[in-house]
């Protein structure tokens, strides 16, 4: 027989839960939900607009009555749970329907809290909650009564008031403070908003205090303590929100200001958990929608008795959803003594941003008239991003850092049929109509259902903004993303793991872990082997089938399942004897195409899987090994000809490449390393947009870390100069080292060099010499297990000869 | 109606990896899983054509090397979102030796769609 679980209230939270646990455990429960509300589950977030007349109730519906049925969940709408009977395990409601149950989710909200004043229960008095409040606004609007005071110059009652105002009616904010939504703008952005709102005919009374509502049976106005009256048709209290706790105390579960929750979700009562506004989780309680989906989510593994995920509580940010007005918040934006501020005002557009930022990191940030980087410094915030990089042009957006994708563009002004994602040719349209008919919520599922940007990621940040414009926030606040869907630890945790515990098998990561799935995925596989490889050299053991193909079988798969095959060419040199031995083995194995690749390199492309062997037999016999061309590992070092013929060449460029190649080649790195060297400062060799450049001066070396090509172009920041090819030669391998140390498995040194700094990077390499030549010895210790030439191995036939030779012919 | 044939033992088959039988209607990917129980799929991606015998083997599913679609080894089926289907072949073990099922007339009517 299955477990019964019960849900009381059918918001968001509640639903988000359970969508979240019929997804990973579909057949564990047989569920009840009880809501208060006669409705299925609709999208609180989105009243607002309903109150302007902009969208309808059906459009914020999430979950019809239907849903419910197809899913076979017992549904009482409009039934309130009175009593939970702890020791006979049931939930009662007002009617008498009983439901029993094995576990229990409390998710029953927030009310919103009344001002104690006389008055506060006349006719015409209410407050912005639900469906029903939003139809007494609108009724009230429609039956033509004129003066609306909303009490409250939060979030919330300016909302309402915007609302209010769209249907007609004269609106006056009152509010306590002097300024508006204090508790995400500072005094800038506030002045501007009430600017612009006054503007749009709003009036307002601020610095006052409500003392008495006045009427007979009906509201007729509202008197403040300095004796002031203004007449009122309609008041909305709109002055802040308490989480809904009384059916949870009388049950005898534990409360403070919410219900007391532990980092699983979990009540003081084992069997009874809760989720939402009601929760008061390490002492916080949000009212904000983001916080209340990560909630969801950890609920939900605990409910399917998963039992590895943590809730550790929410770093927010703000949108006010009033059309017209641009407005975000987030984290800490009133600074402190040890915090400095950087702003730009411009009153005739209408635009104030400011950063708060401490240490070369993002603390909180308020704009007003141009919100479109929002959620950068939103995520800048949450993933503590050294920031020193591009501080000096932080204020003018993402746009400004050289993105060669799409930033800057706005999302909204696109047409539906404008091309989003590239890679996978989908269109505005495409994913706009995937997340309403789909009811998708995640960049993860939009990726999964439409593709967008589920290939090279450049357009990720115009497929979020589409999100958030549709949905409101609902991105992740965690700062720490798991590694994939097998675990909920992150790269980093993953990895301190293997060193710390000395793990040396992918086996040893999945039970010390507790991975999810018994061998992982496609996506952590390769990961851990690699963390497993360059952790441990020599001792963790290289595992093939957790290698993807391509460097599997040492060759780079094409789209019709044949193989390209690129020898190396050490430092972009090549001679008559290998350009024979490559034209004989092209002629001798029919190979289609022979080109030249950007690395100074030949390709031969189209080789049959079956003739991999023979060819690298008959490369190796000339001379040539392995490009690696198909590896997360060193790639090529491209060099000029330097001062051997060129007449401006300041140093042996080629040379310097030809030993950088030969020190590096065979080294397994987080994502593919590319370097060169130019001879001088004209750069032919194209230095600066490699991982490790080094461009020639007269007198000495510079050199050059973190560039590429590629999907979003970035040049090199320069690291140091050093006089001789040997310190050259020590900072390359220290630098490859550091990067292999503690960049992420596909994170390549420019995002790498972006997330902890380049400061960081110097302290290790330039200020550190100790720290460095470490570094370099560490680096030179692994190659000694890396620099095998994996195609001689399989061309002798004793390594890996199934991969090569069908298993039978049969018929 | 299955003809089976004798194409090997299970240990000429890496675990987590997979070996190509050559037929005449195509190429068949033979998957053995960790736990050795072992599937075959026409070495086909429904996408794009992919080789799935080059793909990485978790679980009982193989993701495909050039896009990733992830189908799973017991019936070719893809994994939700996507939506696609590799043809599927029986598959039984006796005393370390692996049998598999072709029948003849699905498979000819299969590789003559593929050609068409």
């Amino acid at each position: 027989m299955r477990e019964k679980l019960v849900l009381v209230g059918n918001g968001m939270a509640g639903m988000r839960t359970l969508e979240e646990l019929l997804t990973i455990a579909p057949d564990k429960y047989e569920i009840t939900v009880f809501g208060a509300e006669p409705y299925g589950n609709y999208n609180r977030i989105l009243l607002s607009p309903v109150l302007a007349g902009e969208k309808t109730v059906d459009q914020i519906m999430i979950n019809d009555l239907d849903w419910y049925a197809e899913r076979g969940i017992t549904l009482h709408a409009g039934k309130e749970v009175v009593t939970i009977n702890r020791a006979r395990r049931q939930v009662i409601a007002a009617d008498d329907t009983m439901a029993p149950y094995d576990r229990l989710l409390l998710a029953t909200g927030s009310q919103p809290f009344m001002i104690p004043i006389p008055g506060n229960d006349l006719s015409g008095v209410i407050t912005f909650r639900d469906i029903q409040d939003v139809h007494a606004m609108l009724d009230a609007a429609r039956a033509g009564k004129k003066h609306a005071v909303v009490i409250g110059g939060g979030l919330l009652g300016l909302e309402a008031a915007n609302g209010l105002m769209k249907q007609g009616m004269e609106v006056t904010v009152v509010h306590l403070l002097d300024v508006l939504m204090e508790r995400q703008l500072d005094i800038e952005a506030a002045a501007m908003l009430r600017a612009s709102l006054e503007e749009r005919g709003l009036r307002f009374l601020m610095g006052a205090q409500t003392v008495a509502i006045l009427g007979e049976e009906r509201v007729k106005g509202v008197r403040f303590k300095d004796g002031l009256e203004i007449a009122a048709d309609l008041v909305v209290m709109a002055v802040g929100i308490r989480p809904n706790t009384d059916l949870a105390k009388q049950s005898g579960i534990h409360c403070e200001r919410g219900i007391v929750v532990n980092d699983t979700m979990q009540t003081y009562d084992p069997r009874v958990y809760a989720v939402g506004e009601c929760v008061q989780h390490r002492g916080q309680t949000y009212g904000l929608v983001a916080p209340l989906w990560e909630q969801a989510r950890v609920c939900a593994n605990h409910l399917a008795s998963y039992g590895i995920s943590l809730y550790r509580g929410s770093v927010t940010s703000t949108k006010l959803k009033v059309t017209g007005i641009d407005l975000f918040s987030a984290g800490n934006f009133s600074g402190g003594s040890d915090c400095d501020e950087i702003v730009l005002r411009d009153q005739a557009r209408g635009v104030y941003k400011k950063l708060v930022i401490k240490d070369n990191r993002v603390q909180g940030a308020v704009m007003y008239g141009d919100t479109i980087d929002g959620n950068w410094y939103f995520q800048l915030l949450r993933e503590n991003t050294d920031v020193s990089g591009f501080r000096d042009s932080i204020l003018f957006g993402q746009a400004h850092l050289g993105d060669a994708g799409h930033g800057g563009n706005n999302v909204l002004a696109m047409a539906d049929e404008a091309e989003i994602c590239g890679c996978n040719g989908v269109c505005k349209g495409a994913i706009v109509k995937a997340i309403t008919t789909q009811k998708l919520f995640t960049l993860e599922e939009v990726r999964a259902h439409t593709k967008a940007s589920a290939s090279c990621g450049s357009c990720t940040g115009l497929v979020e903004q589409l999100l958030t414009a549709m949905l409101g926030d609902y991105s992740k606040t965690s700062k720490e993303k798991p590694l994939c869907p097998c675990t909920e630890y992150s790269h980093d945790h993953v990895r301190k793991t293997i060193r710390e515990q000395h793990l040396t098998s992918l086996r040893a990561v999945f039970d010390f872990l507790e991975w999810k799935t018994p061998d992982g995925c496609h996506s952590c596989r390769p990961a851990l082997n690699f963390y497993l490889i360059a952790t441990w050299p020599g001792e963790a053991r290289d595992d093939g089938q957790s290698r993807f193909i391509n460097e599997r079988v040492h060759a780079n798969i094409q789209k019709d399942g044949t193989y390209s095959v690129v020898p190396r060419m050490w430092g972009g040199l090549t001679n008559p004897k290998e350009l024979r031995a490559i034209a004989d083995v092209a002629d001798k194995f029919q190979i289609p195409t022979v080109k030249v690749t950007g690395g100074q390199r030949i390709d031969l492309l189209g080789v049959k899987k079956e003739d991999l062997p023979k060819v690298w037999a008959d490369l190796n016999a000339a001379g040539m090994v392995s490009g690696h061309a198909y590896g997360k590992s060193l790639r090529t070092v491209k060099t000029c000809v330097g001062s051997d013929w060129c007449r401006f060449g300041t140093q042996d460029s080629t040379g310097l490449g030809v030993k950088l190649e030969k020190m590096t080649w065979g080294s397994w790195t987080p994502h593919k390393f590319k370097m060169a060297v130019s001879g001088c400062p004209r750069n032919c060799a194209e230095a600066t947009i490699k991982d490790f450049g080094v461009v020639c001066v007269d007198s000495g070396y510079e050199l050059h870390v973190g560039g590429n090509g590629g999907i979003k172009l970035r040049g090199t920041e320069l690291l140091c100069k050093v006089a001789t090819e040997e310190e050259a030669m020590e900072y390359a391998g220290a630098f490859m080292q550091l990067y292999r140390e503690e960049g992420r498995y596909l994170e390549r040194t420019a995002p790498w060099l972006e997330r902890v700094g380049l400061a960081y990077v110097k302290q290790h390499l330039v200020e550190d010499g100790e720290g460095r030549k470490a570094l370099h010895q560490r680096f030179l210790d692994s190659q000694q297990y890396a620099q095998v030439d994996p195609w001689a191995e399989r061309a002798s036939g004793r390594v890996d000869a199934h991969e090569f030779q069908p298993l039978r012919q049969v018929g | 109606m299955h003809d089976w044939h004798e194409i090997g033992a299970l240990d000429e088959i890496p675990r987590l990896g997979s070996r190509v039988v050559q037929t005449p209607h195509g190429d068949v990917a033979v998957f053995r899983a960790a736990d050795d129980q072992v599937f075959a799929l026409r070495d086909r991606c429904p996408h794009r054509g992919g080789p799935l015998s080059q793909g990485i083997v978790h679980g009982h599913r193989v993701t495909c090397p050039l896009h990733n679609w992830v189908l799973e080894l017991a019936n070719g089926e893809a994994v939700a979102p996507d939506e696609g289907c590799a043809t599927h072949y029986p598959v039984r073990q006796e005393n370390g030796r692996i049998w598999l099922g072709l029948n003849n007339v699905v498979s000819l009517a299969t590789a003559a769609r593929e050609t068409a």
